[in-house]
């Protein structure tokens, strides 16, 4: 090994797309394998858990760490790196706030795994088998992570450096991300990588806002047609950009869909979703709470509009648990769940 | 200056008194409940009132953080439509409620929780009233948890073999 700076990679509960955010980079990829050393990264190079409890402690430089902490393996595994590397980064929305796999903080465990492996219409299972942490197979103990109620942040589980937002950051937000570590002009620990301002401060459509906006109904952008140039939010589209972060260059306006708040709020605001729902709200063209409601009905899903990539990072994190459940572990009822 | 503390501690387990946090308009609700005080009414002391300028500063922010740090409920109270001292921050304040009332619920939150009234200067009996029946409505429901419990999983810290509860399958 070379005396090269060590980066790793490593991916938690996320989709992949970050790795293909990576990937992205194209041929900077080489530049950046010639500047340092990748120790880690399972997705692309065949290390092991092993190398890394090898390493010394703050041994690697810098480790990009994306999706959100949904097991106890991924747990594990965010703390040992947090163990060997200098900075840890959270990479990308469910690294940073929960992401997607985020959404199911709206439910536990138990009704997460029966929707999954015994309610859902494509699934066969007469006898009702969910995972289970240990099996014993042929004589041999089978092991599978624990799988909590609640998915976490990165920072929720480990002490955090900085943020590299978006789903998935964009090629420009992760060279700026590298410049800024490499400027030696550190930002305060904690910082998200990107500008502190609103979206719509980079929106080509910022200049079609019209000074009032108030809206009689919420549109989908599935059934519209779009305006290719008016602002988003006066066309009754529910664009979160007033109330996230910008640096993506306003991608997705730009090629007419709603901004759905993937980098996050800005530093100033507490929970993101909150901002945004008073933000939209706001916009509702009515004093009467019936036709308020019937305006309302546009926004089906609150939570998964508001929350989309941030439910576990919000003021509330997750909803109610429901009463302790018991689980019987005796005999042939192993698997029947009682309150 | 008001330090707002986990009001988990601060509530009983055995005889459940809810807490409810109760955002008043200066101008309106708040004076109502001046005049409930110097009038010397009885009513649930469940509430802790914060005095905001109008029912339209309530940030969604403010009712998520309250039920976060162990509020059972949360009041809003505001003019009467039409009453506002500054014109229409109570049709602000009743379109964030309508829309977040929404998210609380697809969260899991019983409707009685979360409120919105317009009571007042003059209305004292009202507020009384309102106090009253949020307390026991609540009472009723028990507490709000949204606590994140800690999960039941022992995490080896670098062991390579996890030290797992025995499990049985037939």
């Amino acid at each position: 090994m070379s005396d090269k700076p060590k980066v790793a990679f490593y991916w938690c509960a996320s989709c992949g797309g970050c790795e293909e955010a990576v990937v992205d980079l194209a041929e900077k990829l080489l530049d950046v394998a010639d500047a340092v050393d990748i120790v880690f990264w399972p997705v692309a190079l065949d290390t092991k858990k092993a190398d890394v409890e090898a390493m010394g402690d703050g041994e690697i430089l810098a480790t990009f760490v994306n999706g959100a902490v949904r097991t106890t393996e991924q747990e594990e595994m965010v703390r040992l790196l947090r163990r060997k590397s200098q900075l840890l980064l959270a990479f990308g929305s469910c690294a940073h706030m929960g992401g997607i796999p985020g959404l199911a903080n709206q439910w536990d465990r138990e009704t997460i795994l029966d929707t999954v492996y015994r309610q859902s219409p494509s699934t066969v299972n007469p006898e009702g088998v969910v995972p289970q942490q240990v099996t014993r197979e042929n004589g041999y103990e089978v092991y599978l992570p624990g799988f909590y109620d609640t998915v976490r942040t990165v920072g929720q589980v480990t002490d955090l450096d900085y943020v590299v937002p978006g789903c998935p950051p964009t090629p420009g937000i992760i060279a700026g991300a590298v410049a800024t570590l490499l400027s030696g002009e550190v930002p305060p620990k904690g910082s998200v990588l990107a500008p502190d301002v609103a979206l719509c401060d980079e929106c080509d459509r910022k200049v079609t806002k019209p000074e009032t906006v108030s809206l009689t109904e919420w549109k989908r952008p599935h059934l519209v047609d779009v305006d290719e140039e008016l602002c988003l939010l006066a066309q009754g589209l529910v664009c979160l950009g007033p109330a996230t972060r910008a640096g993506c260059g306003a991608q997705c306006v730009g090629a007419n869909m709603p901004c759905t708040g993937c980098f996050g709020p800005t530093s100033r605001v507490r929970d993101g979703g909150g901002k945004a729902l008073a933000a939209i709200a706001s916009l509702v063209g009515s004093d009467d709470p019936d036709e308020i409601e019937r305006i309302l009905d546009g926004i089906p899903d609150p939570v998964g509009t508001f929350y989309r990539y941030s439910l576990p990072a919000s003021l509330l994190r997750r909803a109610p648990m429901a009463q302790p459940v018991k689980i019987t572990t005796q005999g042939s009822d192993a698997r029947k769940v009682t309150r | 200056m008001l330090e707002v503390t986990d009001a988990r501690e601060v509530a009983v387990d055995q005889a459940f008194e809810p807490t409810i946090v109760a955002f008043f308009c200066n101008w309106c609700t708040y004076l109502a409940a001046d005049l409930a005080g110097t009038s010397r009414m009885k009513y649930a002391p469940n509430a802790r009132v914060i005095r905001v300028m109008c029912s339209g500063r309530v940030d969604p922010q403010f009712v998520f953080d309250a039920f976060a740090r162990g509020a059972d409920g949360v009041l809003i109270g505001g003019c009467h439509p039409g009453d506002c001292h500054y014109q229409e921050g109570n049709y602000k304040a009743l379109r964030r409620y309508q829309l977040t009332k929404r998210l609380l619920t697809d969260l899991g939150v019983e409707p009685e929780r979360f409120r919105l009234e317009w009571i007042s200067a003059a209305e004292a009996d009202r507020l009384r009233d309102v106090m009253n029946e949020m307390t026991a409505q609540i009472k009723a429901l028990g507490r709000a948890d949204f606590s994140v419990p800690d999960e039941p999983f022992d995490i080896p810290e670098l062991e390579p073999e996890p030290e797992i509860e025995e499990a049985v399958v037939s």
